[in-house]
């Protein structure tokens, strides 16, 4: 059965979680507690997720996602790509969903590389939590050499995965 | 609670949106947002289950006893390790790493740290390639991973 299998690896964890109980009480008791607090949190926000997700998928052609986000949007792209993952809007697995929308509907590598690079490392209120904890210089010379390789990095998997994204994009 | 309160208010301006200028598209979208939550669920389930495992194992005390004080380059590569396989809110890594740096540890080994934890996920690698493929999870995470290296060597010269 596929759907079984599909299944295979939470129930292997499942299994792991059994034997942490009867072998080490304390651990399992606070692995227990993290998996719910964090099972609560994706209970909460993933549902919103893959509904904006569906409703890109219906409403924004592909032609604007192309002109706005596509290979020849330029700085204008990559600019557009910085600010959407700036947003405060969640931890990173929340970005995957959307940036595969965003690459089927025609945005180029570099772009999403870029958005899901802003949406982990560049994020408006962890900058905020930051400078507080580190300062702000620290903060302002991360920002910056972050921001650097993160585009450096979208060039470089566009060109390794340029043949890749036509067949995603067909 | 920020991240709920924006998340929900962009739906909700959305599907206002949508609902009024046509409830067949709305409808369609909902049934893509079932089809992508049924795919995606094992691995949900999975990065549940691998995070609490790990912070079960690896809390913020063991972590501190890890890289704390030790200085050099081991230090700063067991950081982006660490990092890079933790999965933390920022409002505990933070704090963390600020508490790290007064006890000693380096500005290399702090920034590889921080770099690794937010960009490289294995955790959630699972449902990384179910949404992009393979190829660009191996590729962003492996590239991640050098990058927040070189950027922790750049910090520590920078801010020395």
């Amino acid at each position: 059965m596929t759907t079984l299998k599909q299944f295979r690896t939470p129930i292997l964890l499942g299994i792991i979680y059994l034997i942490l109980m009867v072998w080490l009480p304390g651990t399992a008791q606070r692995t227990i507690a993290v998996t719910i607090s964090y099972a609560k949190e994706m209970a909460i926000i993933m549902p919103a997720v893959f509904v904006l997700m569906g409703l890109i998928e219906v409403w924004i052609p592909g032609d604007k996602i192309q002109k706005w986000l596509g290979a020849s949007s330029g700085v204008k792209g990559v600019l557009i790509s910085f600010l959407m993952g700036t947003l405060p809007t969640g931890p990173l697995y929340v970005a995957f969903p959307l940036a595969a929308s965003l690459l089927k509907k025609g945005a180029s590598i570099t772009n999403t590389v870029i958005f899901l690079g802003s949406w982990a490392a560049l994020k408006i209120p962890q900058l905020l939590v930051e400078i507080k904890f580190l300062g702000g210089t620290f903060t302002i010379v991360r920002f910056v050499l972050t921001l650097m390789v993160i585009i450096v990095m979208g060039i470089i998997m566009n060109i390794l995965l340029k043949k890749d994204l036509e067949n995603i994009q067909e | 609670m920020t991240t709920i309160i924006v998340i929900y208010s962009i739906l909700i301006v959305c599907l206002v949106l949508s609902l009024w200028n046509s409830r067949e598209k709305t409808k369609k979208s909902f049934l893509i947002a079932g089809k992508a939550f049924m795919k995606t669920a094992p691995s949900l389930l999975t990065i549940l289950g691998i995070v609490g495992l790990i912070l079960g194992t690896l809390t913020p005390e063991t972590i501190s006893k890890l890289i704390g004080a030790e200085a050099g380059y081991w230090a700063t590569l067991l950081a982006a390790l660490i990092g890079a396989v933790t999965f933390i809110p920022s409002l505990v890594a933070f704090p963390l790493a600020g508490s790290l740096l007064r006890s000693g540890a380096t500005i290399m080994t702090i920034s590889a740290f921080i770099t690794t934890l937010v960009m490289v996920g294995l955790v959630t690698v699972p449902m990384e390639i179910k949404s992009l493929g393979k190829k660009f999870t191996f590729l962003r995470n492996s590239f991640s991973l050098i990058g927040a290296l070189i950027i922790a060597v750049l910090m520590g010269v920078i801010l020395k």
